[in-house]
């Protein structure tokens, strides 16, 4: 923290900016009219993700407002002197994807970007979370940005998770129990034992969607894992000497006597594969549960309640298992790493995609990409009928043609299941790449557990 | 940018009586691929504003001629999901300069205080009473006085104190930005840097 103002928000110093084609031109408008350059490049990086093609990205751009984005991006990067992984670019990737991945992301730094899964990020113990384009400005322009102060939040999460049950489904049950506005104005921290034991991967997963209950961002303590993470990459700018780095992130703890203003106690062993049935991501429940009979959380809310099942051609009591599927999404910021298309491989392996399926199956990046070919999970795919597409944020958000048609039902991996959030008229599923697979398969909504023997553990 | 001065004023009021309004409502991705802040107004909405094959939806508010207004009174956890300030930019292009909800999401609020627009927060009691009222007499008033901090029903007299930290304030009521005051800190932020940053 660079100063605190008297009654107002403290000014924070930026460790590292990540941006994309699509929050960040206003800002350099911005700059461009005040007639100032950008403050600090170096602590700067570019990607262009969200509203590039998954197909033929060596051609032209065909829409004209997408191509022209990803055009200023470079433009921009150009002239101010940011480095920029743009499209076609070996290290180009889904920003909270490539970040990790090569070593900008690290223990103890404080990170924004104009994207709210930002949050991702504190998967390595960062203060990570998602800006607007005005703040995009500030910090091109002063690497600060003024912030008030959160509350903190802590979710505790001990037990064993069950097989077939994944990071996704954690989160995905959390939200479900405290609801999309559950941790609104907190800084959430997640520990316990059923934490500690999830890859850095899976811990991404969870942070990503800090956000999707509200909160500013989400972190978790950096440990053996984290460091063992970053040993592994094969080298993180700015960094010299690692082993004393991580002397240094070992300290990276909350106090013992901290106070957080909200202490929330979960058990692993009760979370089952999850789905949502609903229109935003707190309407969420076991995959072989019902839909409840109303909002059972705010009965106020009944009237939004309705509306939302409504919209996704569901009724108050329905089971969803066994229910058709048009579509498998799996990608993203909150499932597109390695580990993801691993675990989807498991359970395709071997056997064929229903013919009722259209799947995307969309790498967070070019190196998720490399990797699968490196570990023939290419092969997998293509011998089940799955074609792989190049990386992006694509379905997710479907600002490219990556489009889910009106009324059409998709299992997606994804981390947003509003209305229109895949294309107008959408009906969008969240759950993890198990569940996802599965309906790939089956052609309806399936549990994974259906897939997973004694002998073919699947687990993450 | 610099912003107008945030003057009091009075205004009816246009309801959105929903819950969880997240961004994607307010502002589809398909329409952000602009590279300036204006022009989202006609947008704003846009697919509870339009039916699928592109008419007005004459059952949304924003097509019912007995409603305009520059305030905007909407369920509670309005703004949530993604953290697109072209959400904050389509409100403002409209018309609006005030929403009224018994709560937002963070990213939302920073970003309508950056841009001009004021969020204010009231209990859910006088929220529910505001669009019933609104809902029953579109012609339903409010006055908002910011230097005060006061917002009230002119019908009921109902008048309630809002919060909103200082500094924010002052901004909208003079028209100041946060780079200005930002860019004026220039030499703390140097010594900042030079005493703490993680990555030199």
């Amino acid at each position: 923290m660079v100063k605190s103002i008297k009654d107002g928000p403290d000014v924070l110093y930026i460790d590292r900016h990540y941006i994309h084609e699509v929050t960040s031109p206003q800002a350099f408008n911005g700059l461009k009219e005040r007639g100032i350059q950008v403050f600090r490049p170096g602590k700067t990086l570019a990607t262009a993700d969200h509203n590039i093609p998954t197909k033929n990205q060596h051609l032209q751009i065909r829409e004209e407002l997408s191509r022209n984005q990803v055009e200023r991006l470079s433009e921009n990067c150009k002239k101010y002197g940011i480095e920029l992984f743009g499209l076609n670019h070996p290290k180009n990737g889904i920003v909270h994807v490539i970040g990790p991945e090569l070593g900008y992301t690290l223990p103890g730094m404080t990170i924004v970007c104009g994207d709210s899964h930002t949050s991702t990020h504190g998967a390595f113990g960062t203060i990570a979370f998602g800006i607007g384009t005005s703040e995009v400005e500030m910090v091109l322009a002063t690497q600060c940005i003024l912030q008030p102060k959160p509350k903190k939040m802590r979710i505790t999460l001990n037990g064993e998770l069950h097989n077939g049950v994944t990071s996704k489904d954690i989160i995905m049950y959390i939200i479900s129990k405290i609801s999309a506005s559950g941790a609104t104005g907190y800084f959430v921290e997640y520990c316990g034992s059923a934490i500690k034991s999830l890859s850095m991967e899976a811990r991404m997963t969870i942070c990503n969607m800090s956000i999707e209950m509200g909160a500013r961002g989400g972190l978790i303590a950096p440990d053996e894992s984290t460091f063992e993470y970053l040993k592994k990459l094969p080298s993180i700018p700015g960094i010299n000497d690692l082993s004393s780095s991580i002397n240094e992130w070992k300290e990276l703890r909350s106090d013992t006597d901290a106070i957080f203003e909200s202490e929330l106690k979960f058990d692993a062993g009760l979370i089952k594969p999850m789905i949502t049935y609903g229109t935003n991501p707190g309407m969420g429940m076991a995959v072989d549960d019902s839909i409840p009979i109303s909002d059972e959380k705010d009965k106020e809310g009944s009237s939004s309640f309705l509306k939302s099942l409504d919209y996704m051609g569901f009724k108050p009591g329905m089971k969803l298992l066994g229910h058709p599927v048009d579509y498998v999404f799996l990608g993203s910021c909150t499932n597109g790493r390695i580990e993801d298309f691993r675990a989807f491989a498991q359970i395709i392996r071997g056997r064929k995609k229903a013919n009722n399926i259209t799947a995307l199956i969309v790498p967070g990046s070019k190196k998720v990409e490399e990797q699968m070919v490196a570990e023939g999970l290419i092969e997998i795919y293509k011998n089940a009928g799955f074609e792989v597409r190049q990386p992006g944020c694509s379905s997710c958000l479907a600002m490219n043609e990556d489009k889910i048609p009106q009324g059409k039902y998709a299992v997606s991996t994804s981390n947003r299941n509003f209305e229109g959030r895949q294309g107008p008229g959408a009906r969008t599923l969240l759950a993890s790449p198990l569940t996802a697979a599965a309906a790939a398969i089956t052609g309806k909504i399936t549990d994974p557990r259906e897939f997973i023997t004694e002998e073919n553990k699947i687990k993450k | 940018m610099p912003k107008v001065k945030f003057d009091i004023f009075e205004s009816t009021c246009v309801p959105l009586p929903y819950e969880n309004v997240d961004t994607d409502q307010i502002i589809p991705a398909r329409f952000l691929s602009a590279t300036s802040r204006q022009g989202f107004g006609d947008n704003l909405f846009r697919d509870w504003r339009y039916t699928k094959t592109g008419e007005k939806n004459g059952e949304f508010v924003l097509n019912n001629p007995a409603y305009n207004g520059k305030v905007l009174v909407a369920g509670k956890n309005f703004g949530s999901g993604s953290s697109r300030e072209h959400a904050v930019w389509a409100i403002f292009d409209y018309g609006f300069r005030a929403v009224v909800s018994s709560f937002f999401a963070d990213i939302f609020m920073n970003n309508a205080l950056n841009n001009g627009l004021l969020p204010i927060v009231i209990s859910d009691d006088l929220l529910k009473k505001l669009l019933g009222l609104v809902q029953k007499n579109p012609d339903t008033k409010v006055r908002i006085d910011l230097e005060n901090q006061t917002f009230m029903i002119l019908s009921t007299g109902d008048a309630v104190k809002f919060g909103i930290n200082s500094y924010k304030k002052e901004c909208l009521l003079k028209g100041l930005d946060d780079i200005d005051f930002l860019l004026s800190m220039k030499s703390s932020i140097t010594s900042y840097e030079n005493n703490k940053s993680i990555v030199k």
